[in-house]
C-alpha cells in the first residue's frame, strides 16, 4: 500500500505540514517497494481557488491508499478524497514524517471523517 | 447619480452612513438604497418600506452528461478556479468554486458540460415612497458574491434608469465583491475609524480606488477615539473628508435598537448635509 503524508520537506525527517491542500510537499511511501518519492506541490501558492480539490486530484494520481495529515481536508477536498477512496488520519501536523508513520503504525493517529 | 459607501476595514460604519444618507436625502429627492453586502445584507433593519417584488437569483454552473464525455480533460485544463476535477473516468463539479465563466461548457468538444441554473439568493425590494430598497441575499452554503451583485447591478439599472440618487452599500474588505459594487458608481464614499487598524485597511481601499480610477473622499466615523493619523494621511494624500461622525454612546444605542441616528442627533444631521451637498454639487 502507498501512504502518503503532507509536508514541509522531502525527507523522513522533515516536519509534516499541518494544511493539506497548501500543503509544501506531498511524501509518498510504498510500502511493498519500502521506497519514498516525494511531489513539490509548491505551485499551489498560484492558485486563488480551489486548492484542495487540486492536491486531492494528485493523491488520486500517486495512486495513494491512505493520507496522513494535520488539520485534515476541507469539504470539497474530502469529497474528492472519497470518491478516490484514499483514507484520511489527521493530527499529526506537528511531527515529523517518522514519528507519523509510527503513530498511525501503532493506530494513535484520529480518523477523519467528512 | 451612483455612490458607493465601501470601507476596507469591516465595521466602520457603512450601513450606519448609508441608510442615514439614504433616508435624509430621501425627504428631498428620490432616492434607491442598494444592500449590495450579500454575504451579510442588514441596511433592512433600518429601513421602513413595503414589499414591493421579490426575485429568485440563479447562478449558471456546468451539469456532467457522463455519456457524451470522451474524458479529454480540456475542462479541468480551462478551469481557472479547479471548480472541475477529472478523476479517472469520472468528471466532478464543485459549485461553490464555479464563477459561471462557461469556458468548459463551451470548449468541450462532445457538449458534455452544459450550463444548467442553480438558485445562489433572492432580491427583494421594498418601496417607500420617496425611497426605494433593493437588497440580495445569497443562500447559506453559497460563496460566490459577484454574480449577485452583477444580478443586482443589473435590476437596478434596468428598474431605476436615469438620474436617480442611488446609493450602494458595499461588502467590507477590497477584494472582487468590493470591486463589482463600486466599478460603475460615480463617486466612493469611504468609510474609516482613526485607530491605526482603520487607517491601515483605509490605504488598501484607497489603493483600489486608485486602480479603478474612481473619485473618492473618506468620512470619519467614530471621531475621537484613536489619533489623528487617518486625517493627517488624507491631508498628505489630497483625499477630502466629507464628514466626521462623533463617537457617541447614544449613537452606539440608537444604532442597536435598529433606528435612525439623524433624527435623533442634530450634529449627525449636520454632517449628512456636509456629505449631501458635496457629493451633489
Amino acid at each position: 500500500m502507498k501512504i502518503a503524508f503532507t509536508t514541509k520537506g522531502t525527507e523522513w525527517d522533515s516536519m509534516m505540514d499541518p494544511r493539506f491542500g497548501r500543503t509544501e510537499y506531498l511524501l509518498v511511501y510504498d510500502e511493498d517497494k519500502n521506497e519514498l518519492i516525494h511531489f513539490d506541490n509548491r505551485t499551489i501558492e498560484n492558485e486563488a481557488h480551489g486548492a484542495g480539490p487540486k492536491t486531492a486530484q494528485k493523491l488520486f494520481e500517486l495512486n495513494a491508499g491512505v493520507l496522513i495529515t494535520g488539520n485534515g481536508p476541507g469539504g470539497n477536498a474530502a469529497t474528492v478524497l472519497e470518491q478516490a477512496g484514499i483514507k484520511i488520519y489527521v493530527g499529526a501536523g506537528l511531527m515529523t514524517v517518522k514519528e507519523a508513520f509510527e503513530a498511525f503504525k501503532n493506530n494513535e493517529l484520529k480518523k477523519f471523517l467528512s | 447619480m451612483k455612490i458607493a459607501i465601501a470601507s476596507g476595514k469591516g465595521g466602520t460604519g457603512k450601513t450606519t452612513l448609508s441608510t442615514n444618507l439614504a433616508v435624509y436625502l430621501s425627504q428631498k429627492y428620490k432616492v434607491v438604497l442598494i444592500d449590495m453586502d450579500v454575504e451579510e445584507p442588514n441596511s433592512g433593519l433600518f429601513i421602513k418600506a413595503e414589499l414591493f417584488k421579490e426575485e429568485n437569483k440563479f447562478k449558471m454552473i456546468p451539469e456532467w452528461i457522463k455519456d457524451e464525455c470522451t474524458l479529454c480533460g480540456i475542462c479541468q485544463e480551462v478551469c481557472n478556479f479547479n471548480a472541475i476535477i477529472q478523476l479517472g473516468t469520472k468528471i466532478m463539479v464543485f459549485p461553490e468554486l464555479c464563477h459561471g465563466c462557461y469556458a468548459c461548457s463551451e470548449l468541450c468538444p462532445t457538449s458534455a458540460l452544459p450550463m444548467i441554473p442553480k438558485k445562489m439568493g433572492k432580491l427583494r425590494h421594498y418601496e417607500n415612497n420617496n425611497l426605494s430598497f433593493v437588497e440580495s441575499r445569497l443562500d447559506i452554503g453559497q460563496e460566490q458574491a459577484t454574480q449577485l451583485i452583477n444580478q443586482t447591478n443589473k435590476y437596478v439599472d434596468e428598474y431605476f434608469p436615469g438620474e436617480i440618487i442611488k446609493i450602494y452599500d458595499a461588502p467590507p474588505g477590497t477584494s472582487c465583491p468590493v470591486m463589482e459594487v463600486t466599478k460603475d458608481t460615480d463617486y466612493v464614499i469611504l468609510v474609516t475609524e482613526p485607530t491605526p487598524f482603520g487607517l491601515h485597511d483605509l490605504k488598501l481601499a484607497v489603493e483600489t480606488m486608485k486602480e479603478l480610477k474612481k473619485n473618492y473622499g473618506v468620512v470619519i466615523n467614530r471621531y475621537g477615539i484613536g489619533n489623528d493619523e487617518v486625517q493627517n494621511y488624507c491631508k498628505e494624500e489630497n483625499i477630502p473628508v466629507l464628514a466626521k461622525i462623533p463617537n457617541d454612546r447614544q449613537i452606539a444605542e440608537l444604532y442597536s435598537s435598529g433606528e435612525l441616528i439623524y433624527q435623533k442627533v442634530p450634529e449627525v444631521e449636520q454632517q449628512l448635509e456636509n456629505i449631501g451637498n458635496y457629493i451633489l454639487k
